[in-house]
């Protein structure tokens, strides 16, 4: 089986602080790591390779920086590694970003694609199905885990909802995007990570892709953002340092001002 | 692409085993409010199976018109099928603006339609509005809640965008409303429906209330520590009316919660009428979901925690030593 999987690096949102003085993002020294969501998918793209023998392809889009994800994967298993960086695909919203990634999976052979469900930068959940669209490819969301017999055409799957869950049957080839949960990711070997180092990777540019140019980067972005600011915080209201007798007076007092009791 | 010849406020009634969604109704509300600035109408689009008689309840809503598909093929939802109904929608009817529910389905059918329809579509929405130039204003937390965006999709349409359930409000229900019911017969192409089968479906009945439809939320963070103390928060939420128990990340990720019950940023969005915030200390990504609500008591023992930025009234404590003094005082209230 050939598994390509579609990583992205993501400032780790959790780090990130907002200057109180001048209300912008402080972006300085927040680290950058693979998407959670992504990292978990390529742990389930390692685990059919660890029992079937599948080859695992990650692919991420970015600036040349973005090959530290790559590395990783190296180091965690993955059998190729792709690099796609070019100016072209700068500013690109989530559908030119589908278009160029979709783009390079068309050069490429595959049964199976794997994408996080969503990245934290964004949380947008778009680029995977938007990839599947482009591929003609069916698709299950919010994978959480992954069942493949020897031989079969299709997988079963495990798709969470806001009730539980379901299961479904996905005839291959098709993108699954999944959950972090889904898999808890391997630690890289030590030997993988000197080996990742030595180890090549392939950098490819626009025209290497087989996709229209118009669709791609800012001008191939049917959204742009107008605006980007920092959350308005609302005025407080009235902070008391008082003992557990009197906070129970305070909250009575405030409930039945607002007719809860 | 001529944008001229798009033009009214289109929503995805999302319902599930022939429920419509809460959701879908707050979207027939903020819809209501753009069409009315822009002088257009409300649609809604109604896809399932054997849900024709509940079309006409859609008016009440917002609704001025519906448009019904009822065919076996959508019995459940499931990608394909429903692309191809909307999208078939989409294309005859023009749209000029497109609303889906953030859920797991609106967000798994919103981007593959966007693509099929080469349109923008910005996702997680939490306000909507209109430009003086007649364009959808649509603003969006990123960064994990710590910056907005207004992203605007001007030479395409439809403006497509996905918001969450509980952050826009429904109109007053008017029975007195009246609409047109539009049957749309759907071809199907099977053989882009068969790729994927729905197996079974497991809903886990928790015995609980979707906290983002509770007017009361009792929520605890790491300050409440462990279960027992939760179970606290349970009886306190057992004597008010309409309440629920909710938690941040923290507990969650620490298996005391369940994932449903999370606000925030990578949970539920919710607006009660009274937010309890129990020993949360307020990262942004937690403030992102609750800041809305409409009057918020946060109990805390650091007195410098982001919480207080936003509560309404604040309490410098331990919330474990209060949950227990507050509930029995409210059962005393209650007997009077």
């Amino acid at each position: 089986m050939k598994i390509i999987v579609c990583i992205k690096q993501v400032p780790d949102t959790t780090e990130i602080k907002i200057d109180p003085v001048t209300g912008t993002l402080i972006r300085e020294g927040v680290p950058s790591i693979m998407n959670p969501d992504d990292k978990g998918g390529l742990e389930l793209a390692l685990r059919l390779k660890d029992e079937f023998g599948a080859h695992v392809t990650v692919i991420t889009m970015g600036p040349p920086q973005a090959e530290a994800i790559l590395r990783e994967a190296y180091a965690m298993g993955a059998d190729r590694a792709i690099l796609l960086t070019d100016r072209k695909f700068a500013g690109a919203d989530t559908l030119a970003t589908s278009h160029a990634l979709s783009g390079a999976l068309r050069t490429l052979e595959y049964d199976l694609i794997i994408a996080g469900r969503q990245a934290i930068d964004g949380d947008t959940a778009q680029v995977g199905p938007q990839t599947a669209e482009h591929l003609d490819l069916p698709q299950v969301s919010y994978v959480e885990e992954v069942h493949y017999r020897e031989g079969d055409r299709f997988l079963r799957v495990r798709k969470q909802t806001e009730e539980g869950y379901q299961i479904l049957e996905v005839a291959l080839p098709c993108m699954l995007t999944v959950l972090a949960s889904a898999s808890k990711a391997r630690y890289m070997r030590v030997r993988g990570i000197v080996e990742a180092y030595g180890r090549e990777m392939e950098i490819w540019t626009a025209d290497k892709i087989d996709v229209d140019e118009s669709k791609l980067g800012l001008k191939g972005s049917p959204t742009w953002v107008n605006k980007a600011f920092t959350r308005g915080v609302k005025p407080a209201g009235t902070v008391h340092e008082v003992t557990p007798e009197e906070a129970v007076d305070l909250i009575v007092g405030k409930l039945k001002e607002k007719f809860i009791i | 692409m001529d944008i001229t010849k798009y033009r009214d406020v289109y929503v995805y009634i999302e319902q599930r085993g022939g429920r419509v969604q809460s959701v879908a109704l707050e979207l027939l509300g903020k819809a209501r409010e753009l069409a009315d600035t822009l002088g257009e109408k409300v649609v809604a689009v109604f896809p399932g199976c054997h849900i024709s008689e509940q079309a006409t309840n859609l008016f009440s809503w917002g609704a001025d018109k519906v448009l019904c598909m009822d065919a076996p093929e959508l019995e459940n939802y499931l990608t394909e099928p429903y692309a191809q109904a909307v999208y078939k929608v989409i294309t005859t009817y023009k749209p000029s603006i497109f609303l889906i529910g953030a859920t797991t389905i609106g967000r798994d059918l919103g981007p593959r339609l966007s693509a099929r329809l080469e349109t923008g579509l910005t996702a997680d929405c939490t306000k909507l509005d209109i430009s003086e130039d007649k364009q959808l204003l649509m603003t969006r937390p990123a960064f994990g809640g710590n910056l907005m965006a207004t992203i605007m999709c001007t030479q395409r349409r439809p403006q497509m965008s996905t918001v969450r359930p509980g952050v826009m409000k429904k109109i007053i229900k008017d029975e007195t409303r009246k609409g047109e019911v539009e049957f749309i017969d759907i071809q199907f192409d099977k053989k882009k429906i068969e790729r994927v089968r729905l197996v079974e479906t497991h809903n886990i009945d928790k015995g609980l209330k979707d906290i983002s439809e509770a007017r009361i939320l009792v929520s605890g963070g790491r300050g409440i520590g462990n279960k027992e103390n939760f179970e606290r928060l349970q009886s306190l939420a057992a004597l008010l009316n309409n309440a629920e128990v909710s938690s941040s990340r923290a507990m969650v990720d620490a298996g005391v919660m369940t994932h449903d019950r999370q606000v925030g940023q990578t949970g539920k969005t919710v607006r009660p009428d009274v937010y309890f915030a129990l020993g949360i200390s307020g990262a942004i990504q937690h403030l992102a979901g609750m800041e809305e609500s409409e009057f918020i008591i946060a109990v805390n023992k650091d007195k410098y925690a982001p919480i207080f930025q936003v509560a309404d009234l604040g309490i410098v404590g331990d919330a474990n030593k209060i949950v227990p003094l507050l509930t029995e005082r409210l059962e005393n209230e209650l007997k009077k």
